[in-house]
Parts: C-alpha cells; structure tokens; sequence
C-alpha cells in the first residue's frame, strides 16, 4: 500500500460504554511505536457530545491529534454503529496502523472493520514491536491456550491492525505542556445499519461491587479447593479482606465450586491484575493463558512440581487449609479491613 | 418452513494436550502432534453444535448442516457433526486451504455458504482453540452481510425470522435479538455437549460427506490472498525465578507471605 501515515488508535470512552484505562493503555504502546517510526499519534473517539477538553486531555497523555466524532447513534456503544463509524474514519484518515483495545467493543469492532477494508488483524496482543528492517508491525500474541506464542505481520495491506490485550500495557503518564490539536469529522450515521438490539442486560452479582476484568487483586480457587463451601469461605472471604475479586480455574468451576462467570483461563475471563494468588491451582496452560500477564503472581500448592510456581513470584509449597487462615487473618490486621 | 442452520467446525490439536507432550517445529511454524493424541474438534465449535441440535431438539423437522474446512483428517469433525445429530456434512478440502489465514478461512467459508443456499443461521464458535483470534465468525457474518452475535450462551428463534441471543459480558449477560439471517458464536457457557449416540453414530457412517475443493467454490485468486502472515512460532520461557516462602509451619508462611505482599505494596 502506499501514502498511508501514522498511528491511530481507537479510543474508548466509559460513557458510551468503553473500557475505563483502556485508551491510556493504547496511547502509552501507540507512542512508543509512533516515536520508533517517527510518525504521528492520533486518537479517534466516538460519542455522543464529547468536547475538546476530552481530546485535550489524551493530547497531554501521548496523542498529538484527536479526532472526534459525534453522533446521537454512538451514544452508547452498538457493534454496527461503531464499524460504521470506524471504517469511514479510517477511510479519511488512512493511517498505516490502527490499534484498538481486546475489550468487549475491540472483539466486535476490529474484525468487522479489517475485513470490511480487507487488511489483517492480530487479536489479543501482548506486546506490538516494529520490525527493524521491513518497518513493519510485529504482532506478538499468545496462541494454542498459551502454550505458544506466535509474531504476526500483516501482508501489503493497510492500516496493520492490531488489538491489544486490556492491562498489559502501563497507562501513559500526563505530560504538562503537549501540544496538539482536536479534530471533529462527521459520520452521517443512518439508523439502518444498526441489524441487532440489546434488550436486556442480566448482570452477576459480584462481592463488594469489584468485578473480575476491573480487579488490581484476584484471588483464584482450583479444583484443590473442594467444595463450594470451602471456596466461599477461603477465596471470596480473602478477596473480601484484601479489597479484590473472587476467580477460579476451569476445573473448580466445572466442579461446581465456583460460579461458572468467575473462571479465569482462555475460555475464561482473561485478567491482568497487580496481584493474582491461585490457590489450589495446578497451572493448566488453558489457566495461564487468562492469567499469566499479572504483575504479581502468588501460589499456593501443595504439589512443589505444580506448574502455576513456573510463572509465579512467591509461592508457598502446603496444604491451603493450613496456610489461607493464617493469610486472611494476617492480611485483615494489615490492610485494616474487616469483612 | 423447516428451519436451515448451518455450523462451522475446526478441527485442532487436542487442547488437553499436556503442556509437557506440547511441541513446535519452529522452522515449519507448526506444532507437532503429540503421539497417540488425536486432533479433535475445536471445543467452541462443538458447543454451537450444540444449541443448533437444542433448536433441532425442539422443532425436530430443522435440517443442520455441518462444514469443515481443513486437510483430510477434517473429515472426522464432520462425523462428528453428523454422530452428534447434524443431517448433512460438508468438508472444504483443497491443497490451497493449507495454512490459510483467518480472511482466507472466512472467505472460503462465506463461498460454501453462499453454495449451500438457503440458511436461517449459522453457528460458529468463539474462536478456535488453536489460534484463538476470534475474527472468523464475524469475518464470516461481514462477508455474507448479515449481523454477528458473538460469545454467546443460547439462542432460539422467536419467530422463523427473529433470534434471540444471550451474550456473555465481563459481568453479566446481555440479551440481543436480531433479524434472519444471522451469524452466532458461542463459548464454554453453553455447557456440556451432548455425547454421539452409538444409533447416531452407525447413522452418520452412512451418512455421505460432500467435498468441496477450490473450483467447486469458484474461489478467486486475488480474493483469496492472505491478510496476515505467521513470521514466528515459539514456546514462551518465563524468566524469574519463584521465590518459595520457607517457614516453621504452613500458617507462618502464610503470615509471611501476607507481609512480603505488603512490603513491596502490593497489598
């Protein structure tokens, strides 16, 4: 392809349904990028009444230039008004990458709009480098559940369009004094192209109102566990204490120990919070594959050859039930929390 | 009139495979399948088997037709289609399908559809438990024009024109209706897949399996390029090595383990 400049990313905004961080995470790996193949970083948000101060915001964390669109049929978030709008922006604006988060919107919205410009997307990345010679893209995501991880880069086509796994990526920092400007284009959007409605919304109760993708602590229960009783009173009791999430592996849920919407693994819920203790937890690569991008990971198993201590920072080598009591409590007097 | 779903199946290595039997040959950029080990199929795709047959369950004169795209052996995701209780087997195969990219898959997939006919729906699952990419299905959908509904539970038909979708959220379920045709895919909240039956499965072995190669589809050349190339294929070696916390008893250890955590302010 040719002509195609610069950096976009796909911007998400909490009040039309984005993930909160998510365009921070984006703008701290675009940078890096963008200053690598010194070309420019641009956001596209869109919305519903989004002003300049948002835009002037994500210029003071990394962006040179925001494109806004508005639109009152980008409210809130749809999956067709969103390629919709994505796909003309992309046509304007003609970048040569275009990055968007793996969040609920980036899973619908990235393949709809690659295959619609008929360029190629790497899903669910860990790490975006550029290629020192071609100057291409380099796509790093894990595949076969973790157990191998491949690089990807897109053939002649443009933009090279990735998606970036939520939490991987630090947030960028505000910067005092960056300059760059906010630009607004249309999307002339007809309600025709809106093909499904969302009637219904049943959400999970969670403990404490912390949700799973959300959490800075996750504390996970194996198959180890039990019993159903013995995950509610060790894990959701600990997440309670240390302020986190209830999680499990596939096993412990589809032992009926745990619900089955708090499982973390690649047909799970993938999370990357600064502290992930499994307990009870073998290491599965299908688990580590929801997991494995924490910051901090922490097992407690009393098998010493468990695969989980593999990618873990701390571990303790014992029974759970000899060792979660003493945790809790000790956690409780530090964090000063009570249940 | 009878309703037509049609569901898209992958055949991949086990994803059972212990971690340790796991290999690549990382100069043909493939993995190596583990001995006695056999390929099956993609689990998510079984499970859209799977609420394509509780449809059929309910409104038996429903036909369900079963496509694979892949090597020879793909033959067998078809069987196992047909043993679950699909009425019809298809399987792409062609020397061109080899390594083919997600656009390539979705665009040989949206040729075979387009081939079949008339169809209500199509089940396809999450993603593949190869790959894992998650675009097929909604390539797919964008190809033949028609809406995706994607990482879903259940579906059923309000009416012969009218789905109903329930969607998996981060946290919660989200219900969507959409109009015929319709694209669906489906994860591991769909539950168990119904085992073939031995009747099913002496029924299926007579069952014919129609093979599709690249003409029959009239694939295109320049359609058909790839979009994505693979340039590296490794185990990941985590680095950093795990500190086991040693102590007089299990629960001390557990207390140490609390202060360490809050010394580094992680808690």
């Amino acid at each position: 392809m040719a002509g195609e400049k610069g950096i976009l990313i796909g911007g998400e905004l909490p009040s039309s349904g984005g993930r909160p961080g998510m365009t921070l995470e984006l703008l701290s790996i675009g940078r890096k990028l963008a200053d690598e193949l010194n070309e420019e970083l641009s956001v596209l948000l869109l919305g519903n009444g989004v002003n300049d101060a948002e835009g002037q915001e994500l210029i003071a964390h990394g962006a040179d230039k925001v494109y806004i669109i508005n639109d009152p049929l980008l409210a809130t978030y749809h999956p067709d008004t969103f390629a919709t709008a994505t796909e003309k922006a992309l046509r304007e604006i003609k970048p040569n990458i275009f990055l968007m988060g793996r969040s609920e919107i980036g899973q619908d919205v990235a393949p709809m709009v690659g295959f619609r410009l008929r360029t190629g997307v790497a899903m669910d990345c860990l790490d975006l480098q550029i290629d020192a010679a071609s100057k291409k893209l380099m796509m790093i995501r894990p595949v076969y559940g973790g157990n191998a991880r491949a690089h990807f880069v897109c053939t002649d086509v443009a933009p090279q369009m990735a998606t970036v796994r939520p939490k991987t990526q630090d947030p960028a920092p505000r910067q005092e004094g960056r300059i760059g400007t906010v630009q607004h284009l249309s999307a002339a959007l007809d309600a025709s192209v809106k093909r499904s409605e969302w009637v219904a919304y049943n959400k999970w109760e969670s403990a404490g109102g912390v949700t799973l993708p959300n959490a800075e602590i996750v504390i996970s229960g194996g198959r180890g566990i039990g019993s159903a009783e013995a995950y509610k009173d060790t894990i959701e009791v600990c997440a309670g204490v240390v302020g986190g999430a209830a999680g499990a592996s596939k096993a412990c849920c589809d032992a009926g120990y745990a619900p089955p919407g708090l499982q973390v693994g690649l047909t799970g819920q993938r999370v990357s919070p600064k502290l992930y203790v499994a307990v009870a937890i073998s290491g599965a690569s299908q688990h580590i594959a929801g997991m494995g991008t924490s910051k901090n990971i922490v097992a407690i198993n009393k098998d010493p050859d468990a695969n989980i201590f593999k990618v873990s920072r701390y571990g303790i080598v014992a029974d759970y039930k000899q060792v979660m009591p003493a945790f809790i409590k000790k956690c409780r007097e530090l964090v000063g929390k009570s249940e | 009139m009878p309703l037509h779903l049609i569901c898209c199946a992958k055949q991949v290595p086990d994803p059972e495979t212990p971690a340790a039997s796991f290999r690549i040959d990382p100069a043909a950029k493939k993995v190596v399948p583990a001995p006695g080990i056999a390929p099956v199929i993609s689990p998510f795709d079984e499970q859209a088997v799977e609420v394509a047959l509780r449809i059929k369950d309910k409104r038996p004169d429903t036909k369900v037709t079963i496509v694979s795209l892949g090597g020879a052996s793909a033959r067998d995701v078809v069987k196992h289609g047909l043993a679950m209780g699909a009425d019809e087997g298809i399987l792409l195969e062609d020397p061109t399908f080899e390594n083919v990219d997600a656009f390539q898959t979705a665009y040989v997939l949206s040729l075979a559809v387009k081939k079949v006919g008339q169809f209500d729906a199509i089940f396809c699952g999450r993603q593949a438990a190869d790959f894992d990419q998650g675009q097929v299905a909604i390539g797919l959908a964008e190809l033949l024009g028609i809406p995706a509904l994607i990482n879903g539970q259940s579906a059923d038909f309000i009416t012969d024109n009218r789905v109903t979708f329930e969607r998996v959220l981060p946290d919660g379920i989200g219900v969507f209706e959409a109009n015929t045709p319709v694209l669906t895919s489906y994860s591991q909240e769909v539950g168990q897949p119904r085992y073939p039956t031995l009747r099913n499965i002496m029924t299926a072995a007579r069952k014919e399996i129609s093979v599709w190669k690249a003409a029959d589809l009239g694939v295109n050349g320049a359609a058909f390029a790839p979009k994505t190339r693979l340039v590296d294929l490794y185990v990941p070696t985590y680095e950093g090595a795990c500190e086991i916390i040693e102590a007089d008893s299990p629960a001390e250890a557990g207390e140490k383990l609390a202060l360490k955590l809050r010394e580094a302010k992680i808690i």
